[in-house]
């Protein structure tokens, strides 16, 4: 499947979804600040990688699939829980990029700020996508020689009765 | 105060521009990659910029891998509560958590921070 932009499923999200994601921005955003000034700096940086909204996020698939398969008379649980968990596989895909992105800042930002910022985000996103590219690429790979490994030696099966 | 209010809003509107990208974006595990955008980070290492200057900036952002490293760890695990364990997405997200903790301060614990 391609990567496609799409605005049908902000159709799907409700106001207050909204109103969650930027409230535990805001508080996540406002806690890194709270303890880089009680606990230092180094302790602070921590949160600059806080799963905020990973929760909310996470929640709103899982109930937007599930309301879709229920839609159609189906339970529709397992739907919602496989949607949430491939959500989670990608953000462990895209904190590859995280990390490239505080590794560009750190080694950029003495220099020039606005060139720290611009070569983290490109690091981000280059990192995030080649990551979640590559997963991709290996998992068609192995499922391809799997199924090859399972016709031959159904092949050698029929050969020998 | 106008600091954290404006620290408030900065990151709830930055998360919130990623959120809604993120649930443009198919499929799903692609759009996931925004799960772990560097919302909470551009707000806040902008502020540290300006309020502290960048040596202080590069100090958190030196810290922030260890993070980043903790939140791939706890993205694997809320994976496996859900497709293994088999619980629904609220406690899966809420019981990880405590792999993120102990990953990013066991991490400070044994490197510590930016020389």
């Amino acid at each position: 499947m391609l990567v496609k932009l799409s605005s049908s499923s902000l159709k799907q999200t409700r106001w207050y979804e909204y109103g969650v994601r930027f409230l535990l921005g805001g508080f996540a955003t406002v806690f890194a600040g709270i303890v880089s000034t009680r606990f230092g700096v180094s302790a602070g940086g921590l949160f600059l990688a806080l799963p905020a909204i990973f929760c909310a996020s996470a929640t709103l698939i899982e109930s937007h699939e599930r309301r879709a398969k229920q839609r159609t008379g189906l339970d529709g649980r397992r739907r919602g829980q496989q949607a949430a968990a491939l959500d989670a596989a990608g953000a462990a895909m895209g904190s590859i990029g995280l990390g490239a992105f505080a590794g560009v800042f750190y080694v950029t930002v003495l220099s020039s700020v606005i060139g720290a910022f611009t070569a983290a985000i490109a690091a981000w996103a280059v990192v995030s996508v080649s990551a979640w590219w590559l997963r991709r690429k290996l998992r068609s790979t192995s499922r391809h020689s799997r199924s090859e490994r399972a016709a031959r030696s159904e092949g050698g099966r029929s050969s020998l009765a | 105060m106008t600091e954290y209010i404006l620290r408030f809003i900065a990151g709830g509107a930055i998360v919130s521009a990623f959120a809604i990208f993120g649930d443009m974006l198919k499929p799903k595990s692609f759009s996931g990659l925004l799960g772990a955008a560097p919302s909470v980070a551009l707000a806040t290492l902008g502020i540290a910029v300006v309020q502290h200057g960048p040596q202080y900036a590069a100090t958190a952002s030196w810290t922030m891998i260890y993070g980043a490293v903790a939140l791939a760890c706890y993205s694997l695990a809320v994976c496996h509560l859900l497709m293994r364990f088999r619980l629904a997405a609220l406690p899966a997200t809420t019981i990880a958590f405590v792999v993120w903790l102990a990953v990013a301060f066991g991490l400070l614990a044994g490197f510590g921070g930016a020389a």
